[in-house]
């Protein structure tokens, strides 16, 4: 429900624009087009991934800045429950995976407890190498799938 | 699946070989129609097999076991167009100098006939060389059977000519996989070794994997998520009635399961807080014992043949690396000291190695090593090869094979087979793309 409310926003905000003024609308950039507090807001304006070094989950200071940045939108909207979802590059085995992809989630779950964002609304899970995104075999794609992804329920 | 299967087995001996074993026995006998697999090079047996007469199952199970002989590597099937003496009686000597004349080593022959309801199947394997019956067997069983027995022949040829058991009659389970990687669906399948009676035992609805048999095929145990986003659990079920259960409830997850030799228990990993241990679960009482207490990632746990020992992977030590246990835990001791990551480690049901995956700076492979750690020797690499387990004989591994993903399309993803030398690699032909092979026991009898 959440999601589809905040695309009936964007909807409106831009078919107002477009009424009002062309050369407003092509303006406008894209990330004042999202409704705060929502889930395109949190995607866009604060993160919702943070990536690891080859087979670590330590956070690295890119990862704390957009967990910071996650811990502040959380205590702002606080009726969002989460679920962080670990994942992996396909270089490493099936069940290592999963338990590292387990160990990422914990990561930054412990990382957002320590920002006083409270453990009940928290659930990890972990998906291995099961789950590619983007699906390549190169060491850009095997980059970004060495990732926690925070999904707001 | 798993019909009842009455079998006679009576094995022939010189009913009709007298004469032929007189004419043998003068020549002294070269062992031609022999094969030590372990000698470091050798050809394959030269082996005539000869569709099976008096019912015409008898060209499919003749089929069957040319099949299963020719992908072992070991032997070489003669194509029956070039067969000389087209008259072959099942149950008289045949003209050993035609079957010279073709160049074969070995020649099958055999007869199926109607038994009030059932089928009766004989079979002879000659020596062609010394010009004398090898062995021979008879077999009763219901016709649907016919598949199960042309691979109870097979394994009898080979055990014969390898001095090895046979791995014919057995089952893989795997995880089939399909459509897009950002969705990809990945469900848990069994077919027989060859291929052939290809079915699904999970419905595809949530992701699949690692499935491994019960010693007895029965049930068998695998990780699945129990609804998109719930962590993953191991499920035992029933592969005739497909019921199933939740083994265990624990929090966080468990995965990584695996029977013991003689099935009373399931040894798995359970991850909460970051830490991944070894639990072992008593099947029928469902009592739990953690066997591991460490911060790291111990995970692939598997028994040794004799069920005393369990080997593992662990990067306690800073990377991934094999480690031997007690079955009971404690004793924990580390075995895999080359350079790289070492992981899923499988116990041969004989006992004598240890298969595992690599991962290193050039890629992934497949090995063996011996359970003390020493010998260690390459059978099998590429891009991402992963996951081994052992045909029964404890000669044979398959794994499977991964090409890279490009343009935003999944790379294949393969079961293949290889012998413990290395020398002889083939694909495992499967209906979609396969992962996470798991080679039963042979079928009970």
């Amino acid at each position: 429900m959440r999601t589809i409310k905040a695309f009936a926003a964007i909807a409106a905000m831009i078919f107002m624009a477009a009424c009002s003024s062309n050369e407003q609308q092509a303006a406008a950039p894209a990330t004042t087009t999202v409704t705060p507090g929502s889930v395109a807001d949190f995607r866009q304006n604060v993160g919702d991934r943070v990536f690891f070094d080859t087979d670590m989950s330590v956070i690295r200071p890119d990862g704390r800045e957009t967990l910071n940045r996650q811990a502040e939108w959380l205590k702002k909207y606080t009726n969002y429950p989460i679920t962080i979802e670990g994942h992996c590059d396909e270089r490493g085995t099936r069940e290592y995976n999963l338990a590292l992809g387990e160990r990422r989630a914990n990561a930054a779950s412990q990382y957002l407890i320590a920002q006083g964002i409270p453990a009940a609304r928290i659930k990890t899970i972990s998906f291995g190498k099961e789950n590619p995104d983007p699906p390549g075999s190169d060491e850009g794609a095997w980059a970004r799938n060495r990732r926690d992804v925070t999904a707001l329920q | 699946m798993n019909t009842r299967f009455a079998m006679k087995f009576s094995r022939r001996s010189t009913i009709l070989g007298g004469a032929a074993l007189a004419a043998g026995s003068a020549a002294p006998a070269r062992a031609q129609l022999t094969i030590d697999m372990t000698k470091p090079s050798f050809e394959p047996v030269p082996i005539a097999i000869v569709d099976f007469s008096g019912d015409r199952v008898g060209a499919d199970i003749a089929g069957v076991i040319r099949n299963d002989l020719q992908n072992s590597g070991l032997f070489r099937s003669i194509s029956p167009s070039s067969f000389i003496q087209r008259d072959v009686d099942a149950s008289a000597a045949p003209r050993f100098a035609d079957w010279r004349g073709v160049g074969a080593a070995g020649l099958v022959v055999g007869q199926v006939q109607q038994a009030g309801g059932n089928i009766k199947v004989d079979f002879r394997l000659w020596d062609v060389v010394v010009g004398q019956q090898a062995t021979g067997l008879s077999f009763n069983s219901q016709p649907s059977n016919w598949r199960r027995l042309a691979h109870i022949i097979a394994d009898a040829i080979y055990k014969r000519v390898t001095g090895e058991e046979g791995y014919f009659d057995t089952r893989v389970a795997y995880v089939s996989e399909t459509g897009p990687l950002s969705s990809r669906t990945k469900r848990i399948a069994i077919m027989d070794q060859d291929g052939a009676n290809n079915r699904y035992i999970t419905d595809g609805r949530t992701i699949a994997l690692t499935p491994r048999f019960s010693p007895t095929l029965q049930e068998i145990v695998y990780m699945a998520y129990p609804e998109d986003r719930t962590p993953p659990r191991v499920f035992l079920q029933n592969v005739d009635s497909g019921r199933r259960e939740l083994l265990g409830n624990f929090p966080g997850m468990s995965f990584a399961p695996r029977f013991s030799p003689d099935g009373t228990k399931v040894v798995m990993s359970i991850s909460a807080e970051g830490r991944t241990n070894i639990y072992e679960m008593d099947v029928r009482g469902r009592a739990q014992r953690r066997l591991t207490n460490s911060a790291a990632i111990d995970t692939s746990p598997c028994y040794s043949n004799d069920g005393t020992q369990i080997v593992f992977n662990s990067d306690r030590g800073g990377t991934q690396q094999l480690y031997i246990m007690s079955a009971a835990g404690g004793g924990e001791r580390r075995i895999s000291f080359g350079e790289g990551r070492y992981a899923t480690p499988v116990w041969s049901p004989r006992g004598d190695y240890i298969a595992f995956t690599k991962i290193s700076g050039s890629g992934f492979g497949i090995g063996v090593m011996r359970t003390d750690g020493s010998g260690e020797r390459m059978l099998a690499s590429g891009f991402l090869v992963e996951g081994p387990t052992w045909a029964p004989n404890g000669r044979v591994l398959m794994f499977f094979r991964q090409q890279p993903n490009s343009g935003g399309r999944a790379g294949s993803v393969t079961l293949a087979q290889v012998d413990i030398t290395g020398r002889f690699e083939r694909q495992v032909p499967t209906p979609t793309d396969a992962s996470d092979p798991a080679w039963s026991p042979l079928i009970p009898q």
